[in-house]
């Protein structure tokens, strides 16, 4: 615990924002980023992520609550002296000034001197493979190009942070995945701290060290993505990041870190991981990743359901196969494309899945 | 083709040579080094134009002769009559030149004469020299007016001095008055939007005269300041009916023409940007300096070369509010072509008012680049 406080770069410390006085848009938020962390904030619009990025870089104020930064309270400090890099939604390159000029701009201001400022400019448009594009205006550059410019000014001064927010939001998707990959190996060769906003879950389980799932002004979960994935915290969480097959139902009874739930239809019981519930006889969701549930066995005979296939759909590396099952007639199964598959729409099958892969969530708001 | 009749008729010189023609003719072959007057064809080529000439004709004429010369209208009249009558005894002269000299004793003087030969030729430069305050001598060099005569050099110098003035207030007063509007929220801005558009909607004639209201004497500005103490009574400001007030009216009325092409330029400006810069580490007034303003020139130059454009050939507001030493070139042009109806002088006004715009145009050009200007 020691450690890791004074691991912690960046704190915010019990933040509440809001705009108009009544409503909250970021709500009680606590969060410690470590330094040389890569995490991303992720969320739907509206879930207060940008808010908190921009508190970060000094644009917005905390109502209540402070932000620290290698210990330092900042709320008091202009963003021109935050030494923050950032990366803007729209790039926000200057129009009138060739690339090199944009990356020389924050060098210029600090009053560096001539060579020096040249050497890094050079030294940063290489670092995004932009050598020969230095005297062109950004309108003369592609998407792909200009963002790599920003990202190049927003690391040229050598900030003690870099802000993203959605930067690879304009851009065309394999672009847009060329560009994370990277991002993600800039970072891990110079080591800088970034803190990231998206509301792509793909781009953040890519990119991240931690993600923050942001909604509603609350952070819902903060974790590495594999956790994320795998064992989501609630329904939104779960929901939010990859698939998953949903069934509501409520609780007969608990043992241990299980629970037996009698699903709404009366199709039968489900024995669950319990997770984030309340006592027996409370409604409960249950939630299950598609490719946990395995079909035409009986497994060790615990959830096992019939179904019958409404859909196939070939994929290559795998056949999404939607069932029916226990009235829910999107239920998705994914099973790996071995050559063993031989069932068609309209055939009954049985499945089931292990208690320790579908979890007992919280009902959704 | 409007512009075309413009510039034709500013050097036209025509009608006057079909009225003389015949003593044009022979008053080209007069040779001023051997005779002190012209030889007797001469005489009596204008005896015989004036004696069977269309008298409206003659008399529009009269009005061209006497740009060149004044005493020719009542030189000429004088003689017709005298002319008249003798055809009408049907006594021909023996010597057309005694004949004349004796009706008028100014056919005896060779300035007159002189002046004359400014109209033998179809074309005549003579409209724009007298539009900068030259004329000619007696021996056909182009010399400067009479001190008294002079007029339009000081009213061009003038007049590009407000319109410059005029300019550069609007862009001062304009740029953040388009700023806010440009960033405001909605419902403000447009209520600014309206208020900025409001004097188009009011005529000309009435938003200057409400200046003149506001600005004489006994006028309301005047009576706040006795009234807070500031001015005495006696010290009234005179702030109307001279320069001063041609550029506080013209500044207020073409101030839209200025803040609309700002605003078109600086909505699109990404908000962004300011914030970029300053994320980048520049002071808000640097970030303003280096970041935003250079973003707005092509509005600024829009709006300018509008404004100046507009100022430079305006004349109802300096006309009413100018008194005697705002008027402006335009209301020159308007003076001499309902006025005087000396429209070879409105053209020649006018074409060098347009040669004007033409090289500030082209000065723009070279300094700024065309290509810059935006007006949306």
């Amino acid at each position: 615990m020691n450690t890791e406080t004074e691991k912690t770069f960046v704190k915010f410390e019990k933040i509440d924002k809001s705009y108009d006085g009544e409503v909250l848009v970021v709500k009680n938020l606590n969060l410690d980023i470590a330094k040389g962390e890569f995490v991303t904030m992720l969320g739907p619009s509206g879930s207060g992520k940008t808010t908190t990025l921009m508190m970060l870089a000094g644009f917005e104020t905390p109502t209540n609550g402070e932000i620290f930064l290698d210990g330092m309270p900042i709320s008091k400090i202009p963003p021109y002296e935050r030494e923050i890099g950032m990366v803007f939604q729209n790039y926000a390159l200057f129009p009138h000034m060739t690339v090199q000029e944009n990356l020389a701009f924050p060098l210029e201001v600090r009053k560096m001197s001539k060579d020096e400022t040249k050497d890094k400019v050079k030294k940063a448009l290489d670092m995004v493979e932009l050598g020969d594009f230095g005297t062109r205006f950004p309108a003369q550059l592609s998407g792909g190009q200009q963002q790599r410019v920003a990202l190049a000014r927003a690391l040229v001064f050598e900030p003690r942070l870099v802000l993203m927010d959605e930067p690879l939001g304009a851009l065309d998707k394999n672009l847009r995945e060329q560009m994370q990959y990277e991002i993600k190996h800039i970072h891990d060769r110079i080591g800088i701290t970034v803190v990231y906003v998206t509301h792509d879950q793909s781009e953040a389980l890519t990119m991240s060290n931690r993600i923050a799932v942001f909604n509603d002004g609350l952070v819902q979960q903060l974790s590495t993505p594999d956790i994320l994935y795998e064992k989501p915290e609630n329904s939104f969480v779960a929901q939010f990041i990859g698939e998953n097959n949903r069934m509501t139902g409520s609780i007969k009874s608990m043992e241990n870190n299980y629970c037996s739930v009698e699903l709404d239809n009366g199709a039968g019981i489900v024995k669950a991981l319990k997770v984030n519930v309340g006592d027996v006889g409370e409604k409960t969701q249950l939630s299950v990743r598609p490719e946990r549930v395995s079909l035409g066995s009986d497994g060790d005979g615990e959830n096992v359901f019939t179904g019958k296939v409404e859909e196939l759909i070939y994929l290559g590396d795998h056949i999404r196969v939607r069932l029916d099952v226990c009235g829910n007639n999107e239920f998705i199964v994914k099973v790996p494309n071995e050559g063993s598959f031989n069932y068609n729409e309209g055939d009954s099958i049985k499945l089931n899945w292990n208690p320790d892969d579908i979890r007992a969530l919280d009902l959704p708001k | 083709m409007p512009i075309g009749d413009m510039l034709l008729r500013s050097v036209d010189d025509t009608q006057i040579n079909t009225v003389f023609p015949n003593t044009f003719e022979e008053y080209k072959k007069w040779d001023k080094e051997q005779d002190q007057l012209p030889p007797e064809e001469v005489y009596k080529a204008l005896f015989q134009e004036l004696a069977y000439g269309n008298k409206i004709q003659v008399g529009r004429a009269l009005t061209r002769m006497n740009y060149s010369k004044s005493g020719w209208k009542s030189l000429i009249k004088n003689t017709s009559r005298a002319i008249k009558k003798a055809v009408k005894k049907d006594e021909f002269p023996d010597s057309y030149k005694d004949f004349l000299i004796a009706a008028n004793e100014k056919w005896a003087d060779p300035t007159f004469w002189y002046a004359m030969g400014q109209m033998v030729n179809n074309q005549t430069p003579i409209y724009y020299y007298n539009a900068i305050d030259m004329t000619y001598d007696q021996d056909q060099n182009v010399i400067r007016q009479k001190e008294n005569r002079r007029v339009y050099v000081q009213t061009w110098i003038k007049t590009l001095k407000v319109s410059v003035y005029v300019t550069f207030f609007c862009l001062i007063l304009g740029f953040p008055v388009a700023h806010l509007l440009a960033n405001l929220p909605l419902r403000y801005s447009n209520l600014l939007m309206i208020f900025v558009l409001l004097p188009f909607w009011t005529s000309l004639l009435v938003r200057t005269t409400a200046w003149i209201v506001m600005l004489q004497q006994q006028g309301v500005i005047n009576g706040i300041l006795v009234w807070l103490g500031i001015l005495s009574d006696d010290g009234r400001l005179s702030m109307v009916y001279n320069e001063t007030g041609t550029l506080i009216a013209m500044t207020q009325i073409l101030l839209p023409f200025m803040i609309l092409p700002l605003y078109s330029v600086m909505r699109v400006i990404p908000k962004s940007h300011m914030r970029a810069a300053q994320n980048l580490g520049a002071k808000p007034a640097t970030a303003f300096w280096k970041v935003y303003l250079p973003q707005t020139i092509p509005g600024m130059s829009a709006g300018g070369l509008l404004v100046f454009v507009l100022a430079i050939g305006y004349f109802i507001t300096p006309e009413l509010v100018g008194g005697k030493d705002g008027k402006l070139i335009g209301s020159w042009i308007a003076y001499h072509l309902k006025t005087t109806l000396n429209w070879g002088l409105c053209a020649a006004l006018g074409a060098i008012l347009l040669a004007v715009m033409l090289i500030f145009y082209w000065l723009y050009n070279k300094i700024v680049g065309i290509d810059n200007i935006k007006l949306g």
